[in-house]
């Protein structure tokens, strides 16, 4: 009986160190950095809000804790579909004005690794700036360190709440510099091919609500008027 | 006792390990692909969106125009005349196999083309540009623009087709998009 209580003993021990290993995991960490930050090239700042109830609408299953915004919209409740949210929101310019439409189509991926500390999520950016052109963005973002960092204090606070700035960039490919990969559609992006980058920064988040205070910026590199005429 | 226990931790540890390992985190569903293959050509799919059963979402400047009820559509001036919309897509068999997008940018001209966002969860996704003019009732052609995962080699031609007075699955739908997409893969030198 000693033994049979000791190996179980043991084999407890032995999950809950995987789980602290994981959790604790220090090179799990992103940067908070952009690689394009130090690309030399001209950027394009986009930024919106994270938060539900901010956006022009947001689209999931509805079996999530943020709920669809406005509440009259169709849910994504279709087995193809469930593991799937869309965001329509007014991107803004650098000084705050509106410059356009975005809607990121995001989805669970089955390339997530809980050993890998990847929570992947496949997402596109259909993006329409009225006095620009258009674009799309093809990324694939790790949501581990907002888990960890964010959803998880939140649900082990005793009022279900997180606080504080939580600042990194999701975007982890499928660029080698862990960009994202743009193709312009028309008016001054008309056949381009560049790099962006998505970067999430939370301050308040509930448990039981899902974001309050967020807000994601896209970063796109222009290529240089040279390298558009090579 | 000690070595059960150390026997237990090693289990413990290494069974969560490989259960971490083999169980997949996250498992799409998968509805089959219905391609058909055309000598010349290559392979051909058919999507559809029901109207108006599957319009998620439209966005139209001006109050009260925009789709579903207290959807607020920005109010700047630089969208009038545009159009945005979500919609559910499906596939030959009428069933839900995707999200697309659509957006017009009511300007016309080749340099301001209609453009598609098709998202199917379990595959990836196509961009498609249309040129604005209609080569026939309700008809544009246009083009696969870049693709992701399974798209992202692909290649070829997109047809956008309008059909009024259809019957459909749902009794309030009347009306239908059909999206053709005539795709090629890479081409491969010969050894």
């Amino acid at each position: 009986m000693r033994y049979l209580i000791s190996s179980l003993l043991g084999l407890v021990v032995g999950v809950a160190l995987f789980f602290v290993v994981l959790y604790y995991n220090p090179f799990a960490a992103r940067p908070a950095v952009s690689p394009l930050a130090v690309s030399g090239q001209r950027l394009i700042d986009l930024t919106y809000s994270g938060v539900a109830t901010e956006t022009i609408a947001f689209i999931n299953s509805g079996e999530s804790i943020i709920k669809p915004h406005p509440d009259t919209i169709s849910e994504l409740w279709e087995p193809a579909v469930e593991l799937s949210w869309v965001s329509v929101v007014t991107l803004t310019n650098a000084l705050g004005a509106p410059a356009g439409i975005g809607f990121k189509f995001s989805s669970e991926s089955e390339r997530s690794s809980i050993l890998q500390s990847k929570a992947l999520v496949d997402s596109v950016w259909h993006v329409w700036l009225p006095e620009r052109g258009g674009f799309f963005v093809d990324q694939t973002e790790n949501y581990w360190s907002y888990i960890r960092d964010v959803v998880i204090p939140a649900r082990w606070n005793s009022s279900d709440r997180w606080r504080g700035t939580w600042n990194r960039i999701t975007t982890i490919g499928p660029n080698a510099l862990g960009t994202g990969r743009v193709s312009g559609a028309s008016g001054e992006f008309a056949g381009m091919r560049t790099e962006a980058v998505e970067l999430l920064t939370t301050r308040a988040y509930s448990a039981v609500n899902g974001p309050v205070s967020m807000t994601g910026n896209l970063t796109i590199s222009l290529p240089s008027p040279d390298e558009d005429a090579r | 006792m000690f070595k059960t226990f150390i026997l237990g931790l090693i289990l413990g540890l290494g069974g969560t390990v490989a259960l971490a390992y083999y169980l997949p985190v996250v498992n799409q569903h998968r509805e089959a692909s219905l391609i058909t293959f055309e000598a010349n050509v290559g392979t051909t799919e058919v999507f559809h969106v029901n109207l108006p059963g599957d319009r998620i979402l439209a966005g139209i400047h001006g109050p009260d125009r925009s789709y579903p009820a207290g959807l607020h559509w920005p109010e700047d001036q630089m969208f009038s005349g545009a159009q945005a919309e979500l919609f559910k897509l499906r596939d030959r068999n009428d069933v839900v196999v995707g999200v697309a997008s659509r957006i017009s940018s009511g300007r016309g001209g080749a340099e301001e083309p209609i453009q598609w966002t098709l998202n199917l969860p379990a595959r990836g996704t196509m961009f498609v540009l249309l040129n604005p003019a209609e080569t026939g009732a309700g008809t544009r052609n246009g083009a696969l623009h870049a693709g992701t995962r399974d798209f992202a080699k692909l290649s070829g031609s997109v047809l956008e087709q309008f059909s009024d007075n259809v019957s459909t699955s749902d009794a309030e739908s009347t009306a239908r998009i059909h999206l053709v997409t005539r795709l090629v893969g890479p081409q491969v030198p010969e050894e």
